[in-house]
């Protein structure tokens, strides 16, 4: 079972929050894909519109509240984010994520690590979200992050495993979870990070673009259980040689003069 | 009786919130901002002027001419 800092999770999928057509569909999606993690953004309240509240649409009695840091441009607007999300919250769970550069969404790896130093001193449970960097999830791990959250492939790209050396390395070197991020765009995606031994994912484009997010959400959630099922039970080497699954002894064919021995 | 009005209800004092001048009533309390703006105190977190106010939890205090007021909450996010 899947276990962050002092809690249990028996689903490896986690859910991101943003996007969906209406907290209705996102409501459902959540609760199709069996995900009891889900992250949150912290907003200014909508003064036109202030009767729209996300706490009420989830069940936060099974599910568990991440929120995110979403926004911060450095590492003194994340932990400002921070200190206003277990407020509100009453969580000291974040998935820190520091952003300096709207067009990448890249995360800044320096102020990255200062942040997780302060907030985890500050009692924060600190999951960082960083561009798939190996000796920067060891720093991280180093100073108290709980869990590190590589990239896949940019934010809401869709585009699947692009780091996939890169995240092999942080997987083979961690101490706490690795939660493959960003750019899971088909469960296809999501079953590969799991077989390639990470802890969990966290998707949310794919699901609240998907025609139906509900059942995109159902296919996340068999994707993740089948890609982990595999990693258990142990993949087989890869080979650049065929070798035949049937009997090569007892043949039925005559030699073809064409092939060269 | 007649009682002159006081300044106080006269003139309206500005604050800034979520980054936009409003002008209130003097010594408007947070509670009353929040119930004018149909706001359940449990669903928002406060910042006056860089201090974080849990309504629901902490007193929430009077607003105060050029207090700066950030009303944030939790939205879907990633």
């Amino acid at each position: 079972m899947l276990s962050i800092a002092d809690t249990s999770f028996s689903s490896r999928l986690f859910v991101g929050t943003g996007k969906f057509a209406s907290s209705s569909i996102m409501r459902q999606a959540v609760e199709a894909s069996g995900s009891e993690m889900v992250t949150v953004a912290l907003r200014r309240v909508d003064l036109e519109n202030p009767a729209d509240d996300i706490m009420t649409a989830l069940d936060l009695n099974k599910i568990h509240f991440l929120p995110n840091t979403s926004g911060a441009r450095n590492a003194a607007e994340a932990i400002r984010l921070a200190h206003l999300a277990r407020a509100a919250s009453g969580t000291s769970w974040l998935k820190l994520e520091v952003t300096p550069d709207p067009r990448t969404l890249l995360p800044d790896p320096v102020d990255t690590l200062k942040a997780t130093e302060e907030l985890v001193r500050e009692g924060f449970t600190v999951l960082p979200y960083i561009n798939a960097d190996p000796i920067l999830a060891l720093r991280l791990q180093d100073v108290g992050a709980a869990a590190v959250m590589p990239l896949a492939s940019p934010i809401g790209t869709n585009q699947g495993i692009r780091t996939t050396m890169q995240v092999e390395i942080i997987i083979a070197q961690a101490r706490v979870p690795v939660v493959l991020d960003a750019g899971i765009g088909a469960p296809s995606h999501a079953a590969q990070a799991m077989e390639m031994g990470a802890d969990a994912v966290l998707v949310n484009t794919a699901l609240a673009v998907a025609g139906d997010p509900v059942r995109m959400a159902r296919a996340f959630k068999a994707a993740v259980e089948a890609g982990r099922e595999a990693f258990e039970a142990g993949l087989g080497r890869q080979s650049k040689t065929a070798s035949a699954s049937s009997p090569l002894s007892g043949m039925v064919t005559a030699d073809l003069n064409f092939i060269q021995a | 009786m007649y009682h002159r009005p006081t300044l106080n209800h006269i003139i309206k004092m500005q604050i800034i919130l979520n980054g936009q001048q409003k002008n209130l009533d003097h010594n408007i309390t947070l509670s009353a901002l929040l119930d004018s703006l149909n706001l359940q105190p449990d669903t928002v977190v406060v910042e006056i002027n860089g201090r974080i106010i849990k309504p629901g939890q902490d007193p929430l205090p009077e607003l105060k001419d050029g207090d700066k007021v950030e009303l944030i909450r939790f939205v879907g996010g990633g």
